[in-house]
């Protein structure tokens, strides 16, 4: 369903700092998908998300959903279709609004925003129930304001308001890297819920290697703004994170020589 | 000295219209847009030339309030689509704007003391029904006849048609589409992924806020008696210590609150000015810098006395533990006489 043919993006182009952060990227997302992404910094993974999410968009290349080029659509518009969480836990959720007024903001993705209540009692009866479905408290605490959570239930609330729309994409960008590894624990075990509990399809993108072999149907890894290595759902049921970080050297390796061999030449 | 606090009161529900768009765009949308201080006046101005041209003046309110709605939704779409700095889209309007509102009046100044202005309006339906006449009995049954005020044609009105708006408000703000607004200003990049443009937010937004600031420039020129093309000048700053001074006094936790606590903030800041004006050597000439003594000290006070208090805490802590420690060592000191004594 979602598509990325030949995808290009430069930044700083023709300046002393001209980073390419995708050099020509191509990925199929299938109905249902979960890929996991993994790379190390700068090998262009946000960039990535970026441009499905329509924050950035490419200098080349095209973006498809439903073979719908969707390529340039502005971020508000395409957000109909995509879910997004974010890795800090303070950008997924308006601070000074209360845990209900976020939902019924979050529940504003879809369809378009009246001059009706957004907080009416059936509506916070709905909210209620569908915070008791992740079970950490927050059905009781629907008129806190949320700069008032700690990190992780902000993260959980994110997480929460990203999916109950059902989107048609779910992205998510390393969004357990800023919590404890209990809080981080957590939520990867609620993403790993809520996805299958909507048969979301799915990009996560990660920098811990079990976790991207542990969730998903499909894993990807990227350096330098290219997909290195592909693994699908029979591959990466045998896939153990020694393998991943051998295969990672591997064509590092190969192309650290290959760089080499091109200075010397 | 009663009069004048009276006068303060009134001309305080007036401008708290302006203070609750000030409210809308420092607050909620997390903008400090200058507009203000030429679509205040934009408001008088339009209404002015309207009543002098013999329109209804409630209408010409209306207008007033119009065309400060489109005075903001400009300095919103030099933000969003020019990409300027909020506060210079503010003052870039604000200069544009002078011209624009000589351009409406003709001239620096317009009187409306012969005119037919709103307070005259209803003031003739208000006598009619004597109600004056009721609500100074009730002064004098409580023996206070000689603190009533000479009408209560303003306070009353002024003080319906605030908690309209009020109400309006914070209806306003807890709609659908007035979360986006609030988040816009909150996370605006969470907004956006909630598919909610936060451009056009912004835009609403300002002209909503200036909306209000002009219907208050037009209720002001028409309390007034003439409208001035320098009224506006420093509104901002007036707007800012309304919400300040409220908020720091009345509290802010919930929207609601927060848009009383503007209003009265309102109020309170005329009567300070008006009680200001009353000490001797002070000008009316003098009245812009006490607004900004008073924004300067509306702004710092709250810090001091916090770091005061905290001060004051970790003193007492201090001493507690001093004195505990002191008495541990006494404690020492007797047992060791003991010990010595039982040798």
């Amino acid at each position: 369903m979602l598509q990325l043919k030949q995808i290009e993006k430069v930044f700083y182009e023709g300046t002393p700092d001209e980073k390419r952060a995708l050099q020509g990227v191509n990925l199929k997302l299938n109905e249902g998908d979960f890929v996991t992404v993994i790379g190390s910094n700068g090998a262009g993974k946000s960039t990535l998300l970026n441009v499905i999410a329509g924050v950035i968009f490419p200098n080349f290349g095209e973006v498809t959903v439903d073979n719908q080029d969707v390529t340039f659509v502005p971020e508000h518009k395409r957000a109909k279709w995509i879910g997004r969480v974010f890795q800090d836990p303070m950008a997924g959720t308006a601070p000074n609004m209360t845990i209900e007024e976020n939902l019924a903001l979050a529940l504003g993705r879809t369809k378009k925003r009246t001059l009706l209540p957004g907080v009416s009692s059936k509506r916070r009866k709905e909210f209620k129930e569908l915070l008791s479905s992740i079970d950490i408290g927050l059905e009781d605490r629907l008129n806190t304001k949320v700069g008032l959570l700690s990190g992780g239930e902000r993260q959980a609330l994110s997480l929460v308001m990203a999916t109950f729309t059902k989107p048609r994409i779910l992205l998510l960008d390393e969004h357990t890297a800023a919590l404890d590894p209990s809080r981080a624990e957590l939520i990867t075990r609620l993403t790993e819920e809520i996805v299958a509990r909507h048969q979301l399809t799915t990009l996560m993108v990660t920098h811990q290697m079990d976790q991207a072999i542990k969730l998903g149907n499909r894993l990807m890894m990227m350096d330098a703004g290219q997909i290195i290595f592909e693994a699908n759902e029979e591959e990466k049921k045998n896939l153990t994170v020694e393998q991943l970080i051998a295969k990672f050297q591997e064509i590092r390796g190969k192309k650290m020589a290959n760089d080499r061999s091109l200075l010397t030449v | 000295m009663v009069t004048a606090l009276y006068g303060a009161l009134e001309s305080g529900l007036i401008y708290a219209i302006m203070a609750l768009g000030v409210y809308l765009t420092f607050r909620i949308l997390d903008f400090p847009d200058l507009t203000v201080d030429g679509s205040f006046v934009t408001g008088g101005a339009v209404s002015a030339i309207m009543i002098v041209n013999g329109s209804d003046p409630f209408i010409s309110v209306l207008a007033g309030g119009a065309a400060g709605f489109l005075a903001g939704c400009v300095t919103g779409l030099l933000h969003t689509h020019g990409k300027i700095n909020p506060l210079l889209s503010g003052i870039i309007m604000m200069i544009a704007l002078y011209s624009i509102n000589l351009r409406i009046m003709e001239k620096p100044t317009i009187p409306l003391l012969n005119q037919t202005t709103w307070f005259k309006e209803i003031g003739g339906f208000w006598e009619r029904a004597d109600l004056d006449g009721i609500l100074l009995s009730l002064f004098s049954v409580v023996g206070l006849e000689a603190y009533a005020p000479k009408t209560f044609l303003v306070i009353i009105s002024m003080t319906l048609l605030v908690i309209v708006i009020k109400k309006l408000i914070d209806w306003m703000l807890a709609t659908e589409a007035g979360l986006a607004l609030r988040a816009t200003g909150d996370n605006d990049r969470m907004v956006k992924s909630f598919s909610a443009n936060t451009k056009g937010y912004i835009i609403v937004g300002l002209g909503i806020s200036n909306g209000l600031v002009a219907i208050s420039g037009a209720l002001v020129s028409q309390y007034n008696g003439f409208a001035d093309i320098n009224l506006g000048i420093g509104m901002i700053i007036v707007g800012l210590a309304s919400v300040i001074i409220g908020e720091g006094l009345f509290g802010k936790d919930r929207i609601v609150r927060a848009t009383m606590a503007v209003v009265l903030g309102a109020v309170i800041y005329r009567l300070i000015i008006s009680l200001a004006l009353r000490v001797d050597f002070l000008d009316a000439s003098d009245m812009k810098l006490i607004t900004a003594v008073i924004v300067v000290g509306a702004l710092v006070m709250p810090i001091w006395w916090k770091q005061m208090n905290e001060k004051k805490k970790r003193l007492s802590r201090k001493k507690e533990a001093g004195a505990t420690e002191d008495e541990h060592q006494k404690g020492e000191g007797a047992s060791q006489i003991a010990t010595t004594e039982a040798d």
